[in-house]
């Protein structure tokens, strides 16, 4: 069984040390692609697994849980592991034609197979020191992934950036401090037990909210996502992809991990608090969006008001519910990566991602303000697109709740979002470009296949999923309900002995 | 005991969070180093020092230790932790000299590059 | 730094650091020491010839750059937890390979731990090297 775990996250840490020590030979970039498109593979690999057997374990050493380190695969993380090999993989192609030669020689393709390797581990361990360890090995990447280049602008966002991560995991650190002195155990399976028979529910309570609010930092949870916004507009555009789409929802997944596996002992406290910064969160992020002048800082705005949608799923806590954020999730990675690129492609195009400088992309290169449009529909919430369904869910969820309130705010903020898209596609595509500059195709034509590749691959996927919705709704409500009845994947980890 | 370290890492915070609200980036990382530094000495403490005065050590040629001692495994975890946090504080004093190279400034409220607006200067 | 006393001793005490590593190193599994402390202590003999003697020769002298020793002993390291995975074990097992044991003794041990050490010497030492080569430079 342990093959099936540790190849998805042995295969990025491998291909990592290949592609560095290959740099600059001129295959090492393609190695990284070739070992990206091999970690899909195990990825699909796990995901099949998992699919037959729920949930699949794994002990590294032999050490028998709770002593050993646990890898563990249900659903949710299944599903995770594989959008991030996808995306992964997408966004390396893309960055074969965006990373020049110094960047590579600086070990990009290094640092960003290790980045995945980090969230990969993130997805699935079943052990909250590990899920510690691990958020530093992406963190560090992220970090350096961040400032290569090195740029005033990028250097100051990184600054923010770096700061208020190292909070939050000094704040996720303290927590699992305490949470070990006060139950003898970081193992995520046996800490469910422990808290189940702790007697000292309300210290257990309190310990959950170090959690909730480094979890919440890392995921741009209002009101600790200003390092978010301040920082992913600055590196290249194929990190800021990678970035939009996979990091913060690393930490949307541990908040989903912990507040369902171990910390639902006490949702009255728990559920109110979500339910205020899910709302918070979905506001702030899409009137910030609408206030930015910068195509990619519209962009990272919009990324904030998603997790709004991802933490309400959690706040409603219903099958249903958690099974539409699943969705949600699904959609708002392929999506959101998907944006970023396009973004990357327009700015190349017209040499500034500020919008006043930006202008008629749509008259000299119509694809790309095709493959635009597939996104940004999707994203807004158009049938029949992965974001229509992941709505529909999300807000039948809300409705079988009886929360009028919060119907009204998804619809309210989904109709912003069309605004803030609309806004976008209008200055950047449509309109001719303030200064009558014409944007730069040649500038596009010798990586032209590297850049509009991927976009449309995950164009082509988002279309697909939005057309045959049903096996993916199957999936993401057998995933929601293994995340509400914990017992077996409990089980998988402790052999059902308690 | 564990009261002494507990009130210890109470300073210790205290005087973190005091640098980190000083508006400078160095200070920043410095109280940031002393809180984690606080944090370290709480997982330390959540092990119990002695347990009946005991502490975790095997005595020579024993396969286990006598009777009750204090649990050991915190302190894995807090070298697991430090050395994390070394590197860390490591790469943000190296981006911090960075920034005071290209930015000629640390002072956090100065620091409005990336998030300019656009009549200001971006260059 | 212009010092003739630690130039001079510097030719001797790195020396020994670098010994004095590999020791720590091999001696790791059953008693303190082991491939972190290893690193580390061979990562302070580089860092002291370069003091002693400028980041460019303490570069010329380890051949090869430090990035590159971090990456190839992630790749060991890597490739000693997967092999055990091969023998059919779970993976990171501890495989064991006991050369001339008889009775009691247990002759020369051999296994994929202490390759599992050697990496994390290489991804210490690369790392820190790195690390302190670049802050030397900038400064």
């Amino acid at each position: 069984m342990s093959w099936y775990l540790a190849m998805p996250l042995m295969t990025p840490v491998l291909t990592a040390v290949a592609a560095y020590l290959l740099r600059g030979s001129g295959i090492g970039r393609w190695v990284a692609v070739a070992g990206s498109a091999l970690g899909l593979v195990f990825a699909l690999m796990l995901m099949n697994q998992v699919i037959a057997a729920g949930v699949v374990t794994g002990q590294m050493s032999d050490w028998p849980a709770p002593f050993g380190i646990t890898l563990i695969a249900d659903l949710f993380s299944g599903i995770m592991v594989l959008l991030t090999a996808g995306v992964g993989l997408a966004v390396a192609v893309y960055a074969c034609g965006e990373i020049d030669d110094d960047l590579e020689e600086m070990g990009f393709f290094a640092i960003f197979q290790l980045l995945l390797a980090g969230v990969t581990g993130a997805f699935l361990t079943g052990d909250l020191f590990n899920l510690y360890v691990w958020f530093e090995v992406l963190l560090i990447s992220s970090f350096g992934l961040l400032i290569l280049g090195g740029t005033r602008q990028q250097i100051d966002g990184a600054v923010k950036y770096v700061v208020l991560n190292l909070v939050s995991t000094i704040i996720f650190l303290c927590g699992l401090g305490l949470l070990y002195g006060a139950t003898g155990t970081l193992n995520m399976a046996d800490l469910r037990l422990a808290v189940d028979n702790s007697d000292q529910q309300g210290l257990v309570t309190v310990l959950s909210m170090f959690f909730l609010v480094a979890f919440a930092m890392k995921a741009a949870v209002f009101p600790l996502f200003f390092w978010l916004p301040a920082s992913y507009h600055t590196p290249t555009s194929a990190v800021s992809a990678i970035f939009a789409g996979l990091l913060s929802k690393v930490g949307v997944y541990a908040l989903f991990r912990t507040f369902t596996l171990i910390f639902d002992n006490d949702p009255a406290y728990t559920q109110p608090i979500l339910y205020v910064a899910a709302a918070l969160t979905m506001v702030t992020g899409i009137l910030g969006a609408l206030a930015q002048t910068d195509m990619r800082r519209v962009m990272s705005y919009q990324i904030v008001s998603s997790i709004g949608f991802l933490i309400l799923g959690l706040a409603i806590g219903t099958p249903l519910a958690l099974a539409g954020a699943i969705f949600y999730l699904v959609h708002n990675i392929i999506v959101k990566v998907n944006l970023f690129l396009v973004a990357g492609v327009a700015t190349r195009l017209c040499g500034s991602s500020e919008m006043s400088r930006m202008g008629g992309v749509y008259k000299t290169a119509p694809l790309v303000a095709l493959l635009f449009l597939v996104p940004a529909f999707t994203l807004a919430g158009f049938p029949p697109l992965t974001g229509f369904w992941a709505k529909v869910l999300l807000v039948q969820a809300a409705l079988e709740a009886g929360n009028w309130g919060m119907v009204a705010l998804v619809l309210i903020v989904s109709l912003l979002t069309i605004w803030s898209l609309m806004i976008v596609w209008a200055r950047v595509f449509w309109a001719a470009h303030p200064e009558g500059l014409e944007p730069r195709t040649a500038d596009l034509a010798p990586v032209r296949l590297h850049l509009l590749l991927p976009i449309a691959a995950l164009g082509l996927a988002s279309i697909l999923i939005g057309l045959f919705p049903n096996g993916l709704i199957v999936l993401v409500q057998a995933a929601a309900a293994q995340l509400l009845d914990p017992q077996a994947y409990v089980d998988a980890v402790l052999g059902g002995a308690p | 005991m564990e009261t002494l370290l507990a009130m210890t890492l109470g300073c210790l915070v205290a005087a973190g969070v005091y640098l980190m609200l000083a508006g400078d980036l160095l200070r920043f990382l410095f109280g940031l180093t002393l809180i984690s530094n606080a944090v370290n000495l709480a997982i330390f403490t959540s092990g119990r020092i002695t347990v009946g005065g005991t502490p975790p050590l095997v005595p020579d040629g024993a396969y286990e230790p006598a009777g009750d001692v204090a649990n050991a495994l915190p302190q894995a975890l807090i070298l697991t932790a430090i050395v994390i946090g070394f590197g860390l504080f490591a790469f943000a004093l190296v981006l911090t000299l960075k920034a005071y190279g290209l930015l000629g400034t640390i002072d956090i409220d100065k620091m409005r590059l990336s998030e300019a607006k656009p009549d200001e200067d971006k260059a | 730094m212009n010092s003739l006393i630690l130039t001079t001793a510097t030719r001797l005490i790195v020396a020994i650091l670098l010994l004095f590593s590999m020791f720590m190193l091999l001696r790791g599994h059953n008693e303190p020491g082991g491939g972190f402390i290893g690193g580390l202590i061979g990562a302070t003999g580089f860092v002291m010839y370069a003091i002693a003697c400028g980041t460019s020769e303490a570069r010329a002298a380890l051949r090869v750059r430090p990035q590159q020793i971090a990456a190839a002993g992630l790749g060991v390291a890597a490739l000693a937890g997967l092999s055990s995975g091969l023998l059919g074990d779970p993976i990171f097992t501890g495989e064991w390979l006991m050369i001339g044991a008889s009775g009691d003794s247990k002759g020369l041990a051999l296994s994929t731990v202490l390759l599992f050490d050697i990496g994390v010497y290489l991804v210490v030492m690369g790392g820190i090297l790195t690390l302190v080569f670049a802050l030397e430079e900038e400064i």
